[in-house]
């Protein structure tokens, strides 16, 4: 299958301070989906689709989306079956809280907490290209990847879902941890499609197209 | 976390590493799917496409638009390619660094500049996350004259120098290393082993470690010098310098390497990273294979 998709359609990426928004930009654009980073919450709100994408510490990144009451917006635009798709930070977000530098509270989008990868032995922050095993074929966001296929991966912290029917896939390093979720109109992934070569694109237009699928049920 | 969940393992990275001046790649070969092989964004393109899992921009412009070079080079990269890429060269500052993490590149490699201000890892480490900052050293195997004091002193601190050269070492035998400022011609005195300590405790993310004796030789990597900083550091190191034979490859990941560089073996056509990752998955050693 191919990574474009066959129609345009509009995905905002969330500016909220951090994170490698150029990046994740042009990937969708490579897709063939029209993408804007921005924070003014009329534009998201017209925005077929949301992107949270996010790189550095969980507290400061919830202190920045609630500065911008974007904390807000994005649960309002789950709620109201938006597709939003949380990147590596942007998905530990949407979890109820983290313990990372002492604790913070998330936005409560996918029940259960992030913590620390216990990854033993190995080496922190983990930084790699690991296979997903899927665990939920059937969701949208991993239509008809390869049964093998890896993503690359920066992180030293986990999310812990709650409800084993939110996830989607796993990866492993030192332990088995939770690569992506997915729980209503929500999507997450711990790694970075952007960065992930074919498979990566593969995703963000399968991605892109859930947020044509849902401007049309809308 | 619910039971069960089963993973897969964490792959060794096969990275190739274009040298850029003036935007142009320095030793362009033809390749079939290229229009341009000149140009570092399509080159870079293809090896995404082949299967790379990473590239590495070293950039050899030497002029005052340096840090403008860069960061077009990383914009255009950032708009074409799809994996992670490290842009090195001239950066000796927070705000070099911050120009070319901006533009999309996900790491900076210094050499020269953290040699003789070891403050800048820390600077970037705290700014960026020391998983945007490598270190590149430059390392060239201690020759000093038999009788010299300094052998005797080398050993003592537990190494083995090579009077003679390096190429007479015994494989596996342990020796030391100096570090180079960059380029390789001026030398710094500094022990490579704990450079690379102190570069790690300073903030530095990765070690990207390039043996001067070997590069350009098509000899192998330096296997003793690999697994000496692999084994002294907590921090992936990339083994650069002397591919010659895909074999070549194989060695430096067992010697301790968490990834390899690669420049002419793949820019000269011998063999493609797709070749790359096949003879490194059939020697048994994890690593990414497009499917």
């Amino acid at each position: 299958m191919s990574p474009l998709i066959e129609e345009p359609v509009e995905i905002a990426i969330v500016d909220y301070g951090m994170g490698n928004r150029r990046s994740v930009e042009k990937a969708l654009e490579h897709v063939g989906a029209r993408a804007s980073i921005g924070r003014d919450h009329t534009e998201l709100r017209a925005a077929a689709g949301l992107v949270v994408p996010g790189v550095g510490a969980f507290p400061r990144a919830m202190e920045n989306l609630r500065a911008l009451g974007l904390d807000e917006l994005i649960r309002e635009r789950v709620a109201a079956g938006t597709p939003v798709l949380g990147i590596c930070l942007g998905m530990q977000l949407a979890f109820d809280s983290s313990s990372e530098l002492g604790g913070a509270e998330g936005l409560g989008i996918v029940p259960g907490e992030v913590r620390a990868l216990a990854a033993g032995e190995l080496k922190l922050p983990h930084i790699g290209w690991n296979e997903m095993t899927i665990l939920r074929p059937d969701s949208p966001l991993v239509d008809s990847l390869p049964q093998r296929c890896a993503f690359y991966h920066v992180h030293s912290f986990a999310a812990v879902p709650a409800a084993a029917e939110d996830v989607v896939g796993t990866a492993e390093y030192g332990e088995a941890f939770v690569t992506a979720v997915q729980r209503g109109s929500f999507y997450g992934v711990q790694f970075h499609p952007e960065k992930s070569s074919a498979a990566g694109l593969r995703l963000l237009a399968n991605f892109a197209r859930i947020c044509v699928g849902a401007t049309v049920a809308g | 976390m619910p039971k069960g969940y089963r993973g897969r393992m964490h792959f060794k990275r096969v990275i190739p590493c274009l040298d850029v001046d003036a935007g142009r790649v320095v030793k362009g070969v033809e390749f079939v799917d290229i229009r341009d092989a000149g140009d570092p964004v399509e080159l870079a393109a293809h090896y995404d496409s082949e299967g790379a899992d990473e590239l590495v921009f070293l950039d050899i412009t030497a002029t005052h638009e340096k840090r403008d070079t860069i960061a077009k080079l990383a914009r255009r990269t950032a708009d074409e390619v799809f994996v992670p890429f490290t842009i090195g060269g001239g950066i000796r500052s927070v705000a070099d660094a911050q120009a070319v993490l901006d533009a999309g590149a996900d790491k900076v490699s210094v050499n020269s500049a953290a040699l003789q201000r070891p403050e800048l890892l820390g600077e970037l480490a705290d700014v960026f996350g020391a998983q945007c900052v490598v270190l590149a050293i430059d390392a060239k195997a201690r020759r000093w004259p038999a009788g010299d004091p300094r052998l005797q002193r080398a050993y003592n601190h537990g190494g083995t120098p090579v009077p003679n050269g390096h190429d007479d070492a015994p494989a596996g035998a342990a020796t030391s290393w100096e570090a180079y400022l960059a380029g390789g011609r001026t030398s710094t005195g500094r022990d490579v082993v704990a450079w690379a300590r102190e570069a790690v405790e300073r903030g530095a993310g990765e070690i990207l470690l390039t043996s001067m004796d070997r590069d350009g030789t098509s000899d192998g990597y330096d296997l003793p010098l690999t697994a000496a900083v692999s084994e002294a550091v907590s921090v992936p190191v990339i083994a650069s310098g002397g591919a010659g034979e895909l074999e070549h490859l194989a060695e430096a990941l067992r010697a301790g390497a968490d990834a390899v560089l690669c420049a002419s073996i793949f820019h000269y056509g011998r063999f493609s990273v797709a070749e790359a990752k096949s003879h490194l998955a059939a020697a048994g050693i994890p690593v990414r294979v497009i499917e």
